[in-house]
Formats: structure tokens, sequence, C-alpha cells
């Protein structure tokens, strides 16, 4: 049944995108999807950089990192060097996405399919989003945030709150629990609990650090390693035992450390949270094109930017930087579609179970209890390999040369397969470096363990994040790598030869 | 189930206070291409904003990320004719092949790190750390005093500030408004009571009389009931606060445009001149300027003509101090002014005026002024002016400067040297 078109010209006004957003809900409904309350806000493209350079929090405290983001953000797009995202969405309830003012009616259905109905539907589907962020809560405790650390800037000066941002920033990647589920954060309950903690917290720490003086003369057989377990979330360790900090400052660690929380599902599932976005995008509009929603004129442009968003530039070209997630994450929802409504034999043979089976379920399974990693492992099919002609290299410091190691033939799909997994596995990618002991009774030292992926050394900036680790904790700071029980390097800060001049005094 | 919000009325310098953050923490990076560009460019075009390169390495933001080396795979996009077991030559270290895989969020890999400061930042940058000097009068910065001036009227305000004759103009005019049509109509029942009554009594419909006196008399108690006065009828006198300078300066610039200056020496003077200009105008708004050129003979000038207009012919100094002399009796008195004095020159004279000259700094000028300020533009060696001049530093110390100029980029550093701010 062919309906009329909502409009037939590029200019948008709210009436339209009224109209076109309840076309596309009323279509994403009937697909199943399940999406929170939309909050489509129309901003400037000004605005869109500010957005943009916070991160996509619509309320970030001040830093003046987010001014470096803001001016190199500024930078490229004044010179033309790169259009501005078309969307920004926040994982909140109403889920707020921002709709640009200079985009045509085309490119605001466009974010609106991709934003309001895709990402959104991943946000409220996905086990990782689920269990770790409460959408609920988020834009009140960014508030929150951002209040409690304008007021301290007003009590101990900006700068003294800039360091410890500082430094809470350089180890953020490490201000996550990866297997702990945490609390779900709450304004309400953060500001009312905020001054009992700070009492709390510096009675912990004081308990912790009070066995100092008497430890010497009792027993030092009975010393206790402390922590007993290793801890990966070394904000969390700083927030609760480091020695020196002031409790307005463990807040502030408490502050980083929660949005990193925040943030951290997206930094793992960004794949599948773009594929399923772009995939919902191109399946709504086209839809709507199938109706006759929309004209001729809207589809191509739609396709144009469409096709432009998901190219996958070559290795060899000189626009390549990395696999786009957009491409992959697109071609494989797309062909789980494929694989459930036209399986081939090499699908039923590596598929057996989703080739045949309803499209709509299959990707709503693989959208809600899949992260980046295992959603390759388990859906990265052959075809989309030699369709995207992916190859794997190696390239391992014992060789003097770099081996092509698998390629799409029948050899090589499992092993691209879990390579690429591999490399958006969050915990291989970044260093696996946890606090390992507190020297409680001697000079109260801090000892972190590095143990080595691939004997993967540790990058350049290791000195500087030990200092920002040592501003924090207070006393020196030791960094080990550790390959097969060995150390193959230590890292110290201050640098040992300081250290060591003052051996008496810590004792 | 969308709720739509138009929000681009909304804050829009969200990130202003980041970004003056990140200039703070970037101020030494910034202060120095700040400095080269005033060094390198041409007078006209000091006003404006500047490219500033910071190198990427001192912006990095470091946090903990695997090194070169061990065992590393990367899945690449679009081969072509790789197969598997193919060995490639190790590239040299240091090629793009280093990034990881997907997440470069950090730019394109750039060495330095661009951008654009505005041209009120870059005079910010320029003037920073620079004050007028010996400003002992009374302290001028920050010390802003108020005068309440007459600035429109308000309708809120205290009641010492009504203003009576508005105020009852605006109570007629709603009065006014208010009752029209109820007079108009009162008006017209007292013509018709009047025919009535005007009839003879036998014929007179009391009734209707009754009717008509009862209309009119609720008529005129509805018009009392309109005030006379109303509060909204009540107009204030609005005042707004002006600063009132507690010290007025003024700032002469002296030059020579004799045809012993060449052009490359007035172009320096000029860019001496262009800077304190600006720093003037930008510092002190309540600061007025006085252009004096000379060479023979001295004039005042405004201040096109002062930097853009020719003169040949020889020197006298003292012309143009004396001058200055004059046209402070006649419009600055000492009480009201902090005087200030600057002048450029290539160092020639008429033989026997320096002498003048010394005699009209330290007996008329320098006990009046704050601070005279002479920078001699030569590569050549001194002549008897700077020797003149030497002696008045010897006598006035503390108000007195002189520096000698060779080329443009000097200006900058001898300007800060002489405009350094002086803590008293």
């Amino acid at each position: 049944m062919k309906q009329k078109p909502i409009s037939t010209t590029s200019e948008w006004t709210f009436e339209l995108i009224e109209a076109y957003d309840s076309e596309i809900g009323k279509i994403a409904a009937e697909f199943g999807l399940d999406t929170y309350p939309n909050q489509i806000e129309v901003i400037s493209s000004e605005q869109m950089m500010d957005a943009y350079a916070s991160t996509g929090m619509p309320l970030g405290y001040h830093h003046w990192s987010y001014g470096k983001q803001f001016i190199s953000t500024e930078r490229s797009y004044q010179r033309g060097h790169m259009g501005l995202a078309y969307e920004i969405v926040i994982n909140s309830n109403p889920c707020i996405a921002y709709l640009m003012e200079e985009n045509t009616m085309t490119m605001q259905a466009l974010v609106i399919a991709h934003a309001c109905y895709g990402h959104n539907s991943f946000f409220k589907g996905n086990y990782l989003f689920k269990t770790w962020t409460d959408a609920d809560a988020i834009i009140d405790y960014l508030l929150f945030a951002k209040k409690y650390i304008a007021e301290c800037e007003e009590k101990h000066g900006i700068s003294a709150v800039e360091s410890i941002i500082d430094s809470c920033h350089a180890i953020m990647n490490y201000g996550v629990d990866r297997y702990k589920r945490p609390h779900p954060i709450s304004a309400e309950k953060e500001h009312n609990r905020q001054q009992k903690r700070e009492e709390s917290r510096q009675k912990m720490v004081n308990d912790l650090w009070r066995t100092i003086p008497q430890g010497k003369t009792e027993n030092i057989n009975n010393s206790k390693h402390f922590p007993e377990e290793p801890e990966e979330n070394i904000l969390y360790f700083i927030e609760k035992n480091a020695p020196l900090l002031q409790s307005w400052q463990r807040e502030v660690v408490r502050i980083v450390r929660k949005i990193s929380q925040y943030f951290y599902p997206q930094r793992q599932t960004q794949v599948m949270n773009e594929g399923w976005a772009c995939f919902w995008h191109y399946t709504l509009v086209n839809e709507m094109y199938n109706r006759g929603l929309v004209t001729e004129g809207f589809i191509l442009e739609f396709l144009q930017s469409h096709t432009s968003v998901i190219y996958q530039p070559p290795f060899d070209s000189e626009y390549f930087s990395g696999i786009n997630p957009y491409s992959l994450g697109f071609s494989m929802m797309t062909d789980i579609r494929r694989i459930c409504e036209y399986p081939s034999d090499e699908d039923k043979q590596w598929f057996p179970e989703l080739a045949g089976s309803d499209w709509k379920t299959s990707l709503d399974q693989a959208m809600r209890n899949f992260k980046d990693e295992s959603f390759i492992l388990q859906y990265l099919s052959p075809k989309v390999i030699r369709d995207l002609k992916l190859f794997c290299i190696v390239d391992d410091d014992k060789n003097p040369y770099i081996e092509v190691s698998a390629i799409h033939d029948n050899d090589g799909y499992q092993r691209i397969r879990e390579s690429l997994a591999g490399l958006y596995n969050l915990g291989d990618q970044e260093p696996d470096i946890q606090v390992y002991s507190v020297d409680l009774e001697g000079d109260r030292s801090l000892t972190l363990n590095h143990k080595q992926y691939d004997r993967k050394p540790l990058g350049d900036s290791t000195t500087e994040v030990l200092k920002h680790i040592h501003r924090l904790w207070g006393f020196d700071i030791h960094l080990h790598s550790i390959e097969k029980k060995e150390v193959t390097k230590s890292y110290h800060c201050p640098p040992v030869g300081v250290a060591e001049a003052h051996p008496a005094k810590a004792r | 189930m969308s709720y739509i919000v138009d929000r681009r009325l909304n804050a829009k310098k969200k990130s202003t206070v980041n970004r003056q953050r990140f200039l703070k923490r970037y101020r030494k990076h910034i202060k120095k291409a700040v400095t080269d560009a005033i060094s390198r460019r041409s007078i006209t075009d000091i006003e404006h904003g500047e490219e500033i390169h910071i190198p990427a390495d001192d912006m990095k933001e470091s946090f903990f990320h695997h090194g070169q080396g061990g065992h590393a795979e990367r899945i690449l996009p679009g081969n072509q004719d790789f197969i598997g077991g193919d060995r490639i030559e190790r590239p040299p270290s240091g090629g793009g092949s280093g990034s990881g895989p997907g997440a470069s969020d950090s730019g394109q890999g750039e060495d330095e790190f661009v951008f654009q400061i505005t041209q009120a930042e870059f005079l910010d940058f320029m003037f920073d750390e620079l004050a007028l000097p010996n400003m002992i009068k009374r302290q001028l910065v920050g010390s802003d005093e108020f005068k309440l001036r007459q600035a429109g009227f308000s309708n809120q305000g205290s009641p010492g500030q009504v203003d009576v004759v508005r105020s009852l103009r605006s109570a007629h005019a709603r009065r006014i408004a208010l009752t029209s049509g109820k007079r108009k109509k009162l008006k017209e029942l007292e013509q018709q009571l009047h025919l009535l009554t005007a009839q003879q009594p036998i014929l007179q419909n009391q009734l209707e009389i009754k009717q008509l006196r009862e209309k009119i008399s609720a008529l005129k108690s509805r018009l009392k009931r309109v005030p006379w006065l109303d509060d909204f009828d009540l107009k204030y006198h609005l005042r707004a606060k002006e600063p009132a300078p507690q010290a007025k300066a003024v700032m002469f610039c002296i030059m020579d445009v004799s045809g012993s200056m060449n052009q490359a020496t007035k172009e320096i003077a000029k860019r001496f001149f262009i800077l304190l200009y600006l720093f003037i105008q930008r510092n002190y708004q309540r600061t007025e300027i006085v252009f004096i050129r000379h060479h023979t003979v001295a004039m005042e000038v405004d201040e096109q003509e002062f930097f853009y207009s020719r003169e040949t012919g020889g020197t006298i100094v003292s012309s143009a101090l004396k001058l200055m002399e004059q046209i402070i009796e006649q419009r600055y008195p000492l009480g009201d002014w902090n005087i200030y004095a600057a002048q450029a020159s290539d160092g020639d004279n008429w033989n026997n005026d320096s002498a003048v000259c010394t005699e009209v700094l330290c007996k008329g000028l320098l006990p009046k002024l704050q601070y005279f300020s002479y920078i001699e533009i030569t590569p050549n060696a001194h002549q008897l002016l700077w020797h003149a001049y030497q002696q008045v530093k010897e006598n006035f110390p503390e108000t007195f400067a002189m520096e000698q100029v060779v080329d443009a980029a000097e200006i900058y550093t001898v300007f800060r040297e002489i405009f350094h701010k002086q803590v008293i």
C-alpha cells in the first residue's frame, strides 16, 4: 500500500520531525524494537561541538582537556577536515539524541532512525548496559558531579582540583570493575550518602594505617599482605586506601571512577552498537521508502550518507585508520539477517542454529547477549570475511619479518575470527595492571603488577602515569612487568636512584 | 512517544570555561608564539589573532598502553594479493604502523597541535604583566569609583527616586484611558436627565428620572473608584553606575619626523608607538593621548597624521618638549592628571639644542611627569642627545628611562623592559 510522502523538500520543520519520528517509531515497533522514550533535541553546530568535546556528556565538569578537545574539534570542523558527527546519543532514560540544525530533513530522519531507535534499543536491551549502567540516574549523577567539582574548585582552588582530576584521568581506564557488578548510581542517594561516606572513609583509612607504629614492635612474621587479593580497580583502591588524600579528593576520585564505569560498556560494544544502529536506520528508512513515505530524492541522499558512513577503506589507502566499526558492525548485522533468511550451504555448516531461524528473534538475541569480543567470535561469518577481504598479520619481535598468518580462505576464517575478536577484548588490549601490595609497615609504598600479554611491554608514557599515581597515593610507587613469573622490567616513582638516597628515612 | 525540544537558544558557549582552562595551562607556549608573532608582523596587522603551535608531545595526556614489541596481531581489510604464510619485511620503526587498531581517537597523528586564538586573547597575552609604571598618585588598577548617572526611567525604585512629574503624567494618562468611556456615558445621561427635568413637572416621568439618577450615581461611584494614583503610575529615576576614574592619565607620544629619520627608523618608531598605543587603549580607557611630532618645529597632530604623514627638515627636539609643556599647562592640570611621555628618535639633534632639552626636562617637565621613556633607534654611535639624556637619567632615575633599539624585533623586548610592572 503506497502512501503519500511526508515531505518533498530538504527543509525541515518541527512538525516534519515529529511526523517522521512518529512514522519511524511506528515501523520500529512493528519490527519489535523496544526503546526508552526519546527526547530529541535540536541544537546548533556550535553546541554540537560542545557536546562532542565533553565526550557526549550533556553536563560535564570543567576540565582543560575538554577545552583541548573542543579547540581541535572546532578547528578541524572549520577547516572542513571533518564533518561533525551527525548525532550524539546519550544512554539515559529518556534517551537524549541531538539533531543538528544545519542538517537536511533526510539527515534528520536518518539520525532519528539511527539514534532514537537503533542506539536507544541497544542501550535498553544489551546486557552490559543493563547490568553496568543506570539510564534513569545518569543525568542526575552528572549534575551532582559537576556541582560537587565546582564547589571543590571554590573551596580548594582550581589548580588543586585540576591536578587531582588530571591524575585520575590518567588511570581512568583502571577505574572500572570488570567483573563485579557495581551498585546503580543515584544522584539523590549519592548526595545523602556523600557526607556519611566522607566520615566512614576516613575512618577506614585510619584503621588501615593505625597499625603502622605498633606493627614494628609486635609480630613481624604475622604481617598481613594487603590487599589480600590483587585489585584491578586502581582508582577504587586509591579512593578507599590512599593514606594522604583529603575526603573531597576521595570524592573526586570516585566521580571520575563512576563516569569511567558508565562509559565502560560503550567501549566494549562499539562495533555492535554502531552496527545495530546502522542496520536499523538502513532497514527502517528503506521500509519507509517501500511504503512510499519518502521520495526518490530522499532515499538517494540517504543512501549516499549511509554508504559513506559504512565505507571501509582498504589497508593501503591513505584514508585507512583501522577497521571502521560502523562498517564491520553493519556487515555483520546484515549478514545475520541474510543467514537467517537465505542461508547458503556454508552458512548451514558454520551457523546450523542460525540458518533458517526467524531473523528478528536471532538478531535480537545477538544484540542482547554479547559484547564486541564475543559477538565477533560467535557471528563473524566467512562471507563477511570475504567481503571485507580481511587478513591477519603477525608482528612478532622474535622474527625479523611480519607474517601474513591468515587470509580469507578456508584455512583462515577461524583464525581471523579469533584474532579479530581478541583485538576487541579490552582486557587484552589494555595492559593488565593491578594493585599487588602495599608496604603497610614500611615506607607505605604501593606496588603494582603488570602481567604481560603476549610479551608486550608497556608504552612510553608509563613513567608519566606513575607520577600521577604517585600524586594520588602520596608515597613511592613501584610497577613490575611480569612475564612467566619473572620480572622483565620495573618502573619506580620517584625514580629508584632518588628513593635509595634516603633509605633510612622510610624505615 | 518522543519529545522534541528546541535547544538552539540554550547556552552556546558551554566550552568557554574549558577553553580558557586550556589556554591557561599552555600559557607558556602561547606567550612564546605571541612574542614571536609581534616581532615578525607588520604594524597594520598587529590587531589580529594568532595561530598557536604546540608540540604534540607537550600536550599528551598519558595513560597506560602497550608499547611496541612482543607478539602483536592485527586484522586488516582490503587484502589484494597476500596469501597465508607470506612474509613481509618489517618497515623501519617509527612508521605509521605503530598505532593500534581502531581506537586512535587522538587525531590523525599530527606532530603539532595547532589552533587559533582571537585578537583579544592575542593582545591579552601581549600585554601580559605590563602596566604603566609609577601610577602613584592614585592607584588606578581595579579601584574604580562609581558615579551615579541619570539613565532613563524605571517602574521600580526606591521612594526617594520617584519622578513626580512623570508619575502624575502617567497617572493622568491612565485615568483618561480608564474613564473616558464612562465619562462620555455620564455626559449623555446627564444631558437626558437635564432634558427630562427641564420639562414641566406634570409631564415628567418620575420613574425614568429616578432610574437615570440611579444610573448616574452608579457611574459616578465607579468613576470615583478609579484611583487617582496607582502603583504602576509611579516612575522612578533610573540611575546607572558609571565608573568614574579616580585618576586620569595622559600619554604624550613624541616622535622625530625630520629628514634625518629614514624610513626604516620611522617604521621602528611607529611600532613602538603602536604597541604603546594599543597598550594604553587597552589597559587605560580613561587615558588621553597627545601626539606631538617635530622636526625643527613641533606640532600637535591627530593619530592618523602622527603615524602616516611625511615631513622633512632639521631637528630641534626641545621644540617638542616645549610644546608639551604648554599643552600640559593649558589642558592637563597636575592635580587631575598623571602624565606620561614617550619619545622616539634617531638621536639626531641640533648641537646646542641638547642642553636646552636637558634644561626643559629637568626643570620644567620631569617634576610634573610620572614617567618619561625615550627610545633611540640607531645602530650608530650615540650623539649628543643621548649623552644629555644620560645626565637627566642620573638626576631622575625613578621617572626617566631610556633604551636603544636597532631593529624591529627588539622593540617588544625594549617595550617590556621600559614598562615592566613596577611594584611601588
